[in-house]
C-alpha cells in the first residue's frame, strides 16, 4: 500500500472519531478564544500596538492551542494498544505520523480559521485586504506545528509526566516557526502590508527538514 | 457461528534464535531459541512475568529484541517483520488489550484494519467477520458500548479479517463467556484445519488448550520444556490449567 493511501486511511479515521467526540475541537477553541480576549482586556491596546504585538500574541495563543491539541493525538492510542495494531498493519510508520499531521493541521487551521475574525475585531487589525497571504501563513505555520508537535507527541507519550512532557519540548523546538510566524504576520498587519518573503522561505524550509525528519525516524519513533 | 470464510493465507512459519530482550538491567527473555513449523499451534505457558507476551510482542514485530535473529519461512531477519509489509501482511495477532477504538463502531473498526490491509471483497468479509463473532446486530454500536465479552470477540474477529498465516493469540479468552469460548475453540479447529499457525499464551480454557499441537512452557524469560509428544504435552498442559 502506497504512503498516500495509508495516510489517507488514518486521516480519515482521525476526523471520524474527533468529530464524534467533539472533545479536542471545542476545548481548544474556547481556549485560544480565552486567551485572545483576555490579551486584549489586560492589554487594550491601541490600533498601532496591535499592529506590533498582535500578531506575537496571536501565534503564542496558537502555540498553546496546539500543546493543548496535540498532546492526545498518540495519547488516545494507549488505552486499548490501537497502535499496536496500526504498527502491525502493511503500511509505512511515516504513514501513521503523516496522517495524524494531516488530522492535526486540519483542527488547528479550523479552529484559527474561527479564531482570526475574532482577533480581527478585538485588536482592531484588517485581514481582509491580506487574508490570501495570511491563510499561506497560518498554513505554513500551523504545518510546523503539527509536524513537530505530532512526533513530540509520540516521543512523550512513554514519558513519565507525560502532560507536562509536551510543552516543554513542544514550545523551544517551534521558536524559529513562532518568530517567523509572528514577523510575516506582522508584516501583512502593517501599514501598507508587506510580504516578508525570507520568513516565508524559512517557514517552509522548517516545515521540509521536520517533514523529513520525520519519515526517517518514523518507525524509531513508534517502537515501543 | 462459523469463521470468517475469506481464502486464509498459506502457514506462515517462525523461528527464534538466540532472542534476547533487556529493559535495562531486567531480562525479559535470554536467549530463547524455539522453531515453529507452519501448521503449527503451539501453547505458550508459564507463571506471569515469565516472558510470554513479550515473546509474542517481538514476533508481531511490537517490540524489537536487544539481540538474536527471527527467521519468518525462509526470510532471515534481525529485528522482526519491522521492513517488511509484506511479513506483516501476514501476521495478525489478539493483545492483552482489544487494539479497538471504542469510538468507532463495530464496523468502523473492522473496515480500518481491512482498509489498512487492502483487503478485497470487504464489505463481504466484515458481514461475515461480524455475523461469526455473533455481532451481527450490534455492528453500528460504538465499541466503548460492549461488554468484555463483545470486546473481546470482536478483537478477534479483528485479528482474524486478514485471513492470517500467522496468528499470535496473547490470553484470547479474557472476557469471554461460555459461548464465547466454544465460538472461540471452535474458530482454532477451522483454522488449525486450514493450516495457519498459532501461537497462543493462555491460562484456559482447557478445550482450547487442548488443540494445541505442541506446548513450550517459558520460566523467567527462558524456554523450559518444549514438548510436542503425548503425555509429556498433556502433562504441560493441565500443569498450567492448575
Amino acid at each position: 500500500m502506497n504512503l498516500a493511501r495509508g495516510a489517507r486511511i488514518i486521516l480519515a479515521k482521525e476526523l471520524r472519531t474527533e468529530f464524534r467526540a467533539r472533545e479536542l475541537l471545542s476545548t481548544t477553541i474556547v481556549f485560544v478564544l480565552l486567551v485572545i480576549v483576555l490579551f486584549s482586556f489586560t492589554f487594550d491596546p491601541t490600533s498601532a500596538e496591535s499592529r506590533r504585538f498582535g500578531p506575537g500574541l496571536l501565534w503564542l495563543a496558537f502555540l498553546f492551542a496546539g500543546s493543548l491539541m496535540l498532546q492526545p493525538s498518540f495519547l488516545r492510542e494507549q488505552s486499548n494498544d490501537t497502535l499496536a495494531s496500526l504498527r502491525m498493519a502493511p503500511i509505512e510508520p511515516f504513514a501513521i505520523f503523516l496522517g495524524k499531521i494531516a488530522a492535526n493541521l486540519f483542527f488547528m487551521l479550523l479552529a484559527e480559521l474561527f479564531l482570526l475574525p475574532v482577533f480581527a475585531v478585538l485588536y482592531n487589525v484588517s485581514i481582509v485586504p491580506v487574508f490570501g497571504s495570511l491563510t499561506l501563513v497560518l498554513f505554513l505555520g500551523t504545518l510546523g506545528v503539527a509536524t513537530v508537535g505530532t512526533v513530540l507527541s509520540a516521543i512523550s507519550v512513554h514519558a513519565r509526566m507525560r502532560e507536562l512532557m509536551l510543552p516543554l519540548l513542544l514550545l523551544p523546538a517551534l521558536t524559529p516557526v513562532l518568530v517567523a510566524s509572528a514577523e510575516v504576520t506582522a508584516g501583512l498587519m502593517a501599514q501598507p502590508p508587506v510580504l516578508n518573503t525570507e520568513g516565508l522561505l524559512l517557514l517552509v524550509i522548517f516545515d521540509v527538514v521536520f517533514l523529513t525528519a520525520a519519515w526517517l525516524v518514523a518507525e524509531y519513533l513508534l517502537e515501543e | 457461528m462459523s469463521a470468517p470464510h475469506n481464502a486464509a493465507d498459506p502457514a506462515l512459519g517462525i523461528a527464534f534464535q538466540e532472542i534476547e530482550k533487556r529493559y535495562g538491567d531486567l531480562f525479559a527473555l535470554r536467549r530463547v531459541s524455539l522453531s515453529i513449523r507452519p501448521g503449527e499451534m503451539v501453547a505458550l505457558v508459564g507463571a506471569n512475568g515469565s516472558g510470554k507476551s513479550t515473546l509474542l510482542r517481538v514476533a508481531a514485530g511490537l517490540v524489537r529484541p536487544s539481540s538474536g535473529r527471527i527467521e519468518f519461512g525462509t526470510r532471515s531477519i534481525a529485528e522482526g517483520p519491522y521492513g517488511s509489509l509484506a511479513l506483516r501482511r501476514r501476521i495478525a495477532m489478539v493483545g492483552h488489550s482489544i487494539m479497538l477504538y471504542d469510538a468507532l463502531t463495530a464496523e468502523e473498526n473492522l473496515s480500518l484494519f481491512g482498509q489498512l490491509h487492502d483487503l478485497s471483497g470487504l464489505p463481504a468479509l466484515i458481514r461475515d467477520g461480524l455475523a461469526a463473532a455473533g455481532l451481527a446486530q450490534r455492528s453500528s454500536s460504538l465499541v466503548r458500548t460492549f461488554s468484555r465479552g463483545m470486546r473481546q470477540r470482536l478483537a478477534i474477529a479483528r485479528a482474524l479479517l486478514s485471513a492470517p498465516g500467522l496468528l499470535l493469540l496473547d490470553e484470547p479468552t479474557t472476557g469471554l463467556d461460555v459461548q464465547g469460548i466454544a465460538w472461540f475453540t471452535d474458530t482454532l479447529r477451522r483454522l488449525r484445519r486450514g493450516g495457519c499457525t498459532i501461537v497462543m499464551s493462555t491460562h484456559g480454557p482447557s478445550e482450547a488448550l487442548r488443540l494445541a499441537t505442541r506446548a513450550v512452557r517459558l520460566e523467567a524469560g527462558r524456554v523450559a520444556a518444549d514438548s510436542a509428544k503425548g503425555a509429556e504435552l498433556t502433562s504441560m498442559l493441565d500443569f498450567q490449567e492448575n
